[in-house]
C-alpha cells in the first residue's frame, strides 16, 4: 500500500467516445478506408496530372489508347475515348464524395429536424407531416427540372459554373430526400416523448429546446445513422441520374456514379470500366457504415461503460 | 471496313434468299423487339417512328417506297407515272387504280371511297392530324369508280407520290373511323388500337407502349402469306438490350434501331446468332452553328435572335477552321461502326439529289490552325485561348443527352481544343431538348448555345421541303414562339430565290442541281451547317428469319409479308 | 382512435386536393411539350394543330378542372357504369393521354398485373427476408452472421439497379441461358407449364429488387433492435426468467417496429409506382416504365393521374403506420 493515490485525470466526453471508438475494430478499419479513398482524391490528382477530361487529339494516337487494360502509363486502363481511368477516377471521387456527404448531411437535417418537431409538438405534427406526404408525392423527374430551369442559370452565374451546379445538385438531391428520415425521425419521437425520462424532465420544468436536445435526440441517433449511410449511396447514385440527364455537371465532367452508367455498356467487354467505380462507391457506402456503427457504440452511454 | 463489308454481304444474302415457301401461316410465331414501344396504331395521330412502322404491319398505302428508294405499288395495280398517263403531263392530277378483289381484313371490300375517307380524316381542321404535310397542296381527291383514285393539286407537282404512298399516310377503312373525324378522333379508342387493315398482319391484342399480338390477315392479297401465323411486336428497354435479345440471348427474331457501340456490335455479330442489317436514308448528325448571339448579357427576347450577329461565328473563317478540325471518320469509328458513314452533306442521299462534295473529310488540323492565323485570331495573350479584337474563341457546345452524342461532344472538344478555341459542353435531355416547349430555354429551336449537334432527315425522297427551312422567314424568334426550322438563323436571299425556283421546277435535272446548289451553300461555301456523320438503320436480325429486307426510305417492316423461318 | 382515423380521413381531401394542384402546376411548369418524340420532320404548323387537338393550348387552371370533373366524376361514373349497366358517364370524355390517345385507366389496367406480381413479390420478398436478417443480425451483434449480413446489404445498396440488372442478365440470361431476359407480359398463367415460365421470368427482376429493398430494411430493422436490446426492460424481463424466445420475439420485436412499420408503409406505395430502372432493363413495362415514358413524353393527363393515385396510397399507408405506431405501443395517444 502506498500514501500516494493516484487520482485519474477528470475525462471529457470527447475523449471517452474516442477512447469507445477505437476499440470497435470494424469502425477504425472504415475510418482508414474512408481516409484513404479521400487522400486519394484530395491529394491524388497533385501526384497524377493526366488531365481527366483530357482527349488525344491525334486520331491515330487516340484509337490506339482506346479500352485499354491496365499497365504501367494508365494503371486502371482508358476509357472508351482513351481518357485515363485513374484520373478520372480521382476526379470524379472528389465530386461523389463531396456531394455524397453534403448532400446526405443536408436530407438528414431537414429530416431530423422536421421529424422531432412534428413528432414532439402536437400541434406542428399535421401541418409538418401532410407536408411531407406532398414532397413524398412530387415526381421527382419534372421537380428536378423545374428547380434546374428555374434556378439553374441565376445560381451558376452568381457562383461560377462548378460550385453553382455543386450547390444546386446537393440542394435538390437534399430537398427531395429528407421525407424518409422525417418519417423514422417521427414515430420514434412519438414513442420516447411518453416515456418516463421525458416525462420526468419535462415535469421538472426542463424546456422544450433542452429536452429535445439532451433526451429526445441522443435516442433516434441510431435510425439517423442508417438513413445517413443509405443517403450517402442514394446522394451519389442521384448525382449520376441528373448529370446524365443534363441537370447537373457538364458531360465530359466525371464522377463515380457517372464513371459506373457509363461503363455498364462496356460491362462485357471491359469488366473493369464498373468494377472501379462500383468498388469505390461500396467502399465508400460500408466504411461510412462501420464508423456509423462505432460512433453509435461510442456515444451509447450504455455500452460505453462497460 | 470489314465488319461493314461482312454485314452488307449477308443482307444481300438474306435478299437473295428464295422466298419459295408458299403456305400462309406455316412458320408459327416471330417475335419482333421495337426497344421504344408503339403508343399506338394510328399513324395519322402520332408520327412517332415506332409507332408508323408497327402500324405499317396492319395498315398499307397505295404504294410504297422500296430499299432502293423507287415507289412501288402495294394496293394499286401499278405506279402511276407521266409515261405511262397516270400523272398527267402538266402535273396536276395523279390516278391510282386500285387492284381488283381488294378486302380488308374484315372481309369488306377495299374502295376509292376509303381512300377519300382518309384525306377528310387527315385534314379535318379538328383532327391534329400528324400527317397533315402528306396531304399538302390537294386541291381535290375524285372517285369516279370504285377502283379509280384521282387526285388533282392546286398547282404542278413535281413530286406527287406523298399521299397515301409510304408507311406515313396509308388508307384507312372508311367504315371503321366514320364516327372518328376531327375532335372525335382520340375518343376512338378501339378503332386507333385495332385499325382494320389490308396488311399481312391483324391486331389481336394492343397493349399500349408494351405488346401488340397479331395475326396473319386471312383475306390478304397473296393467299400464300404471309409465312408466320402470329406475331409479338414487344416494346421496351434500350438499344443493347434490344441487340442482346437477338444477337445474345435469341430470344428475339428482330430488333428495330439496335444502334449500340462499335466494339460491342463486333462482338455480338461473332456471337453467331443473328446479323446486324444497316443502310442509309437520309439522316445526318451534324453541328449548327449558331449565326446570332445567344449570350447571356443580352436581354431575354433578343438572345439568339437576329437583332445581334454572332461575335465569332459570324466570321467564316471560324466556321471553316472549326470543321476543318474534325476528324469525321474517327467519329464514326467511335460512335456509329456500320451504321454511319462520315458525309459533308446535308442532303446525303438519294443519290440524284446527292452533292459530290467530299473535301471536309480528311482532317486539316494544321490547315484549320493557319487559317485562323491569317485571319487573326491568335493567342495574344498566352492563355492557349486565340483571340481577336478582344473576343476570344470560347464556344458552349450542346446537344441532348445521348452517350454516342456524349463521346463526339468529347471528341470534338478536343480537336478545338487543339486548335486553340475554347469549349463548354452541356447536355439536355432529349425530352426538353426536342420538346419546342416556347418556356424552356434549352429547345434546340431557342439555341441557347453557340453550337449544337443533332441529327435530323427528310420524309420520303424528295429534300425540297427540307432545303427550304433555311429561308430567311423560318427563323425561330420570340414572334412565332420559336417555333421557326431555320435553326442556325441562316439568311441569304439568294439562297430563298432558289427555294422559290425549285418550287416551280418540274424537270428532275434541273430540280437535282438546285438542290445540290442549295446544298453546297448551307455546307461547303458557308460552314453554317457542319455536317459529321450519315447516320444510317442498324437493326438486328436472327439467323432463323429470312426475308428481312432493311429499308430507310419506307417502313423497316415494309416487307414482313415476306419473312420466313429459316429451317 | 377511431375519432383519430376519421378525422385524419377527412383531413386528407383538402390535402390531397392541394398536393393534385401542386403536382399539376408542377408537371405543367417543367419545360418539355407533349411533340418532344415527334420526329422534327413534322413542320411546326401540324405541330400547333395536333397541340391544339389534344387541348394541351388550354390554359392550365381550365386544364386543371377539367382533370377534377374527369378523375373525381366522370371515372368513378364509368366504373359504376361497368359494373350495373347504368349510363352515367355515357358521352363524357374520360381522362385521355396524350401520348396514346386512349383513356388513362385503360393503360393503368394494362400494367398493374405485371407491376403487382414483379415488383409487388420483389417488395413481400425483400421485407421477409430483411426481417429475420435484421433481427439476428442485431442479436448476434459483430458476429459473422452480422458482419456478412451489413457486407451484403451495403453493397447490394449503394450498387445501383441499372448495374446489378445489367449483371444479372449478361451472367444468367446471356451467358448461362437460365432465365429470360425479356419478360413477356403476354403470358397468362393456366397451369403448370406457365406458371414455372412466369417464375423464370421473374426471377431476375424479383431478385435485383428484393435485395435493394432488404438492403434498406434489414438496416433499420437491425438498428432499432439493437436499441432496444440494451434497455432496461430487457434485462427486467431475462431477470424474470422469461425464456429468450419470448423476449426477443415478444417484447424487444414489438418495441422496436416503429421505424420498421415506418419504413415499409413508406414503401408499399412506391410498390404501385414501380420501379423505373428494374422495369426498363428486363423490359417489365409496369406503371414505373409508364410514368417515366409519360414524364420524358410530356403526357400531363398520365402523369397527373399516376401520380396521384400514387399520392392517394402514401397519405393512406402514412395514416395506417401512424395508426400502427398506437396499437404497438399504446402510449402513443393522438387525441
Amino acid at each position: 500500500m502506498t500514501d500516494t493515490t493516484v487520482i485519474e485525470k477528470p475525462r471529457s466526453f470527447s475523449r471517452d467516445v474516442w477512447d469507445q471508438f477505437r476499440t470497435h475494430k470494424g469502425a477504425m478499419a472504415g475510418l482508414i478506408v474512408l481516409a484513404t479513398l479521400i487522400l486519394f482524391v484530395v491529394v491524388g490528382p497533385f501526384i497524377w496530372r493526366i488531365d481527366p477530361t483530357f482527349v488525344e487529339p491525334d486520331a491515330a494516337k487516340m484509337i490506339m489508347s482506346r479500352n485499354k487494360p491496365p499497365t504501367w502509363a494508365h494503371p486502371l486502363g482508358t476509357d472508351q475515348l482513351g481518357r485515363d481511368m485513374l484520373a478520372r477516377m480521382m476526379a470524379g471521387g472528389k465530386v461523389s464524395l463531396a456531394v455524397g456527404t453534403v448532400a446526405m448531411l443536408i436530407s438528414i437535417f431537414i429530416g431530423t429536424f422536421i421529424g422531432v418537431m412534428a413528432g414532439y409538438f402536437k400541434r406542428l405534427d399535421g401541418t409538418l407531416m401532410r407536408m411531407t406526404d406532398l414532397f413524398l408525392a412530387l415526381p421527382l423527374l419534372p421537380l428536378l427540372l423545374v428547380l434546374m430551369m428555374l434556378f439553374g442559370d441565376r445560381i451558376r452565374a452568381l457562383l461560377g459554373p462548378e460550385a453553382g451546379t455543386f450547390l444546386l445538385i446537393v440542394f435538390a438531391i437534399g430537398v427531395t430526400s429528407w421525407m424518409h428520415s422525417a418519417r423514422i425521425v417521427r414515430g420514434q419521437v412519438l414513442a420516447l416523448k411518453e416515456r418516463e425520462f421525458v416525462m420526468a424532465a419535462k415535469s421538472i420544468g426542463t424546456p422544450s429546446r433542452r429536452v429535445i436536445l439532451r433526451h429526445i435526440l441522443p435516442n433516434v441517433v441510431s435510425p439517423i445513422m442508417v438513413a445517413a449511410t443509405l443517403g450517402i449511396a442514394g446522394a451519389i447514385i442521384t448525382e449520376s441520374v441528373l448529370s446524365f440527364l443534363g441537370l447537373g455537371f457538364p458531360p465530359d465532367f466525371p464522377t463515380w456514379g457517372r464513371l459506373l452508367y457509363d461503363g455498364v455498356e462496356y460491362m462485357q467487354l471491359y469488366p473493369q470500366r464498373v468494377m472501379w467505380p462500383g468498388l469505390a462507391i461500396s467502399l465508400t457506402v460500408l466504411s461510412v457504415n462501420y464508423i456509423g456503427d462505432g460512433l453509435r457504440d461510442a456515444l451509447d452511454p450504455r455500452i460505453r461503460g462497460r | 471496313m470489314k465488319l461493314r463489308t461482312a454485314l452488307l454481304g449477308a443482307a444481300c444474302a438474306f435478299a437473295l434468299a428464295p422466298a419459295a415457301y408458299a403456305e400462309r401461316g406455316a412458320d408459327g410465331h416471330v417475335n419482333v423487339l421495337y426497344w421504344q414501344a408503339p403508343s399506338i396504331l394510328n399513324p395519322y395521330l402520332s408520327s412517332g417512328t415506332k409507332d408508323v412502322e408497327t402500324a405499317s404491319l396492319i395498315l398499307e398505302g397505295l404504294g410504297g417506297f422500296n430499299e432502293k428508294g423507287e415507289v412501288i405499288a402495294r394496293l394499286a395495280e401499278s405506279v402511276p407515272t407521266v409515261e405511262n398517263g397516270g400523272v398527267s403531263a402538266d402535273l396536276t392530277t395523279i390516278t391510282w387504280k386500285l387492284q381488283a378483289g381488294l378486302l380488308w381484313s374484315d372481309g369488306t371490300p377495299v374502295t376509292s371511297a376509303d381512300a377519300k375517307f382518309t384525306y377528310d380524316y387527315c385534314t379535318h381542321p379538328e383532327g391534329g392530324c400528324a400527317q397533315a404535310a402528306r396531304y399538302e397542296g390537294i386541291k381535290s381527291i375524285d372517285t369516279p369508280d370504285a377502283q379509280t383514285i384521282v387526285i388533282t393539286f392546286d398547282a404542278p407537282k413535281p413530286n406527287p407520290y406523298q399521299a397515301f404512298v409510304g408507311g406515313t399516310s396509308p388508307i384507312l377503312q372508311a367504315a371503321q373511323f366514320a364516327n372518328c373525324l376531327g375532335a372525335a378522333a382520340s375518343t376512338c379508342t378501339d378503332q386507333n388500337f385495332m385499325p382494320i387493315g389490308t396488311g399481312p398482319f391483324k391486331v389481336t391484342e394492343f397493349k399500349t407502349n408494351d405488346t401488340v399480338s397479331l395475326e396473319a390477315n386471312p383475306n390478304y392479297r397473296d393467299p400464300a402469306k404471309p409465312a408466320f401465323a402470329t406475331m409479338t411486336v414487344k416494346g421496351g428497354g434500350d438499344a443493347q438490350g434490344a441487340a442482346r435479345a437477338v444477337m445474345e440471348t435469341g430470344e428475339f427474331d428482330y430488333a428495330w434501331n439496335t444502334q449500340i457501340n462499335p466494339e460491342m456490335q463486333a462482338q455480338m455479330a461473332a456471337g453467331g446468332k443473328g446479323v446486324f442489317l444497316n443502310g442509309f436514308g437520309t439522316l445526318v448528325e451534324r453541328i449548327e452553328m449558331n449565326m446570332t448571339d445567344p449570350s447571356a448579357d443580352l436581354p431575354e427576347g433578343e438572345r439568339s435572335t437576329v437583332a445581334h450577329a454572332h461575335p465569332i461565328l459570324s466570321d467564316i473563317n471560324v466556321r471553316k477552321a472549326l470543321s476543318m478540325a474534325i476528324d469525321r471518320q474517327l467519329l464514326v469509328d467511335v460512335g456509329y461502326g456500320a451504321a454511319g458513314r462520315p458525309t459533308c452533306n446535308l442532303v446525303p442521299a438519294p443519290e440524284l439529289y446527292a452533292s459530290d462534295n467530299t473535301e471536309c473529310i480528311p482532317q486539316q488540323m494544321d490547315a484549320a490552325k493557319a487559317l485562323l492565323d491569317t485571319a487573326g485570331w491568335t493567342d495574344s495573350d498566352g492563355d492557349g485561348i486565340r483571340d481577336k479584337d478582344g473576343k476570344k474563341l470560347s464556344i458552349l457546345y450542346q446537344s441532348s443527352t445521348n452517350p454516342v452524342r456524349q463521346d463526339f461532344q468529347a471528341l470534338v472538344k478536343g480537336w478545338w481544343n487543339e486548335l486553340g478555341v475554347e469549349v463548354e459542353l452541356k447536355n439536355i435531355d432529349a425530352s426538353v431538348f426536342f420538346g419546342g416547349d416556347a418556356g424552356s430555354p434549352d429547345t434546340f429551336q431557342k439555341f441557347y448555345a453557340d453550337v449544337e449537334m443533332y441529327a435530323n432527315n427528310f420524309d420520303g425522297t424528295d429534300p425540297e421541303p427540307y432545303l427550304a427551312q433555311y429561308m430567311c422567314d423560318k427563323i425561330p424568334g420570340p414572334s412565332n414562339q420559336w417555333q421557326g426550322e431555320n435553326i442556325n438563323r441562316f439568311c441569304d436571299p439568294a439562297y430563298d430565290a432558289l427555294v422559290k425556283e425549285m418550287s416551280a421546277t418540274a424537270d428532275l435535272a434541273k430540280r437535282s442541281e438546285l438542290a445540290k446548289k442549295m446544298n453546297d451553300m448551307l455546307t461547303k461555301d458557308s460552314y453554317v451547317v457542319v455536317p459529321l456523320v450519315d447516320r444510317g438503320r442498324l437493326s438486328a436480325a436472327s439467323n432463323t428469319l429470312g426475308g428481312v429486307v432493311l429499308n430507310t426510305w419506307d417502313t423497316e417492316l415494309w416487307n414482313a409479308q415476306d419473312w420466313f423461318r429459316v429451317k | 382512435m377511431l375519432t383519430y382515423t376519421l378525422r385524419r380521413l377527412l383531413l386528407a381531401i383538402p390535402t390531397l386536393l392541394l398536393i393534385s394542384l401542386v403536382i399539376f402546376l408542377l408537371v405543367d411548369f417543367a419545360p418539355g411539350s407533349p411533340m418532344s418524340e415527334i420526329p422534327l420532320t413534322v413542320p411546326p404548323e401540324v405541330r400547333q394543330k395536333m397541340i391544339e387537338a389534344m387541348g394541351a393550348d388550354q390554359p392550365v387552371f381550365i386544364r386543371y378542372l377539367l382533370w377534377l370533373r374527369q378523375f373525381f366524376w366522370v371515372e368513378p361514373a364509368g366504373l359504376i357504369d361497368g359494373w350495373f349497366g347504368t349510363s352515367l358517364a355515357e358521352g363524357q370524355q374520360r381522362i385521355i393521354s396524350w401520348q396514346t390517345r386512349s383513356p388513362v385507366f385503360v393503360t393503368i389496367g394494362q400494367r398493374i398485373p405485371q407491376t403487382l406480381t414483379v415488383i409487388g413479390s420483389a417488395y413481400a420478398i425483400g421485407v421477409l427476408i430483411a426481417l429475420p436478417i435484421g433481427i439476428y443480425s442485431a442479436y448476434r451483434q459483430y458476429s459473422w452472421f452480422d458482419q456478412l449480413g451489413t457486407f451484403v446489404a451495403m453493397v447490394g445498396y449503394s450498387v445501383p439497379t441499372f448495374f446489378t440488372g445489367v449483371l444479372l442478365i449478361v451472367i444468367f440470361s446471356v451467358n448461362l441461358g437460365w432465365f429470360p431476359s425479356i419478360y413477356d407480359t403476354t403470358l397468362k398463367v393456366v397451369d403448370w407449364d406457365s406458371f414455372i415460365k412466369q417464375v423464370m421470368q421473374m426471377a431476375l427482376p424479383v431478385t435485383v429488387l428484393a435485395l435493394f429493398n432488404a438492403a434498406e430494411i434489414s438496416r433499420y430493422t437491425r438498428a432499432s433492435f439493437l436499441d432496444n436490446l440494451s434497455q432496461d426492460y430487457v434485462r427486467t424481463a431475462r431477470a424474470k426468467g422469461m425464456s429468450e424466445k419470448t423476449v426477443v420475439l415478444k417484447h424487444v420485436l414489438r418495441n422496436s417496429m416503429i421505424p420498421v412499420v415506418t419504413v415499409i408503409a413508406l414503401g408499399i406505395p412506391s410498390i404501385f409506382a414501380g420501379a423505373i430502372i428494374t422495369e426498363q432493363v428486363f423490359k417489365v413495362n409496369g406503371i414505373g416504365a409508364a410514368l417515366i415514358g409519360a414524364i420524358h413524353a410530356n403526357d400531363l393527363p398520365m402523369v397527373q393521374t399516376l401520380t396521384f393515385i400514387f399520392a392517394v396510397l402514401i397519405v393512406l399507408f402514412n395514416l395506417i403506420a401512424d395508426i400502427l405506431y398506437g396499437v404497438l405501443d399504446p402510449r402513443i395517444r393522438y387525441d
